[in-house]
């Protein structure tokens, strides 16, 4: 724990546009951006008790948030700025697919 | 971003092991190697070890392999496909304890970012654990 950027957190709340929610295919996409990040980041839909790892594909899948819910983000870490701007754009922009 | 852990699908269907390797591609994409095998030569349902060693092979990757199977035959199988590879690569490769079609789209997830085999591995099998 000696990352100096450590203490500071970086949080957002996005609306889930998706139609069906955070489903199958979304939540991998999801977990593959978040994992190209070094901060540790937590999402969870508005309002409930527990954050949910962003990098765990079968706890994102099982979170089951709604269309039209609102997620929160949070990370901290070196990166954690940027890691929270794309979550916020993936999950805005309908998770896309990716150009590469 | 370097090698990825490869994925082999082996289920008793072709049609299950294809569709199941189809699904990972379109869902996670094509920087993870992906080899599936399924059915027995003539067609049939069934496992046959020298597939399973032919699809490891086509999935080789340094950092190891994870292999998926469905029911019974598909493990043993799968078991002994690994204990028939020279000993160096036999260590890099495992058969994980999870559903076939769920633990091949969350192993090959968690491959795509680079993880370690035990990561994926651990992924994987979080699905059997609760």
């Amino acid at each position: 724990m000696l990352d100096k950027a450590d203490g500071q957190i970086f949080t957002a709340n996005v609306r889930l546009v998706h139609a069906v929610g955070m489903h199958a295919r979304p939540a991998v996409k999801l977990t593959k951006l978040a994992k190209k990040f070094e901060a540790q980041i937590s999402v969870r839909v508005a309002g409930a008790a527990d954050w949910i790892n962003a990098k765990s594909v079968a706890k994102i899948m099982a979170m089951r948030a709604a269309h039209g819910s609102t997620i929160e983000i949070k990370a901290s870490g070196s990166d954690a700025e940027a890691a929270v701007a794309a979550l916020v754009d993936l999950i805005a922009t309908d998770f896309p697919d990716e150009a590469s | 971003m370097g090698d990825t852990v490869g994925i082999v699908i082996v289920s008793h269907s072709r049609d299950i092991a294809k569709g199941t390797a189809d699904m990972v591609r379109q869902m996670v994409g094509s920087e993870v190697k992906v080899a599936f095998c399924g059915g027995n030569p003539d067609g049939g349902l069934g496992t046959s070890v020298p597939s399973i060693i032919d699809a490891i092979n086509d999935a080789w990757s340094a950092k190891g392999v994870a292999i998926l199977v469905d029911l019974g035959g598909a493990e043993t199988n799968s078991e002994m496909a690994v204990e028939m590879l020279e000993p160096v690569r036999r260590d890099l490769v495992v058969v994980c304890n999870a559903p076939i079609v769920e633990g091949a789209v969350m192993a090959a997830t968690e491959a795509a970012g680079g993880s370690s085999l035990a990561q994926v591995r651990a992924v994987a099998e979080e699905l059997s654990a609760d």
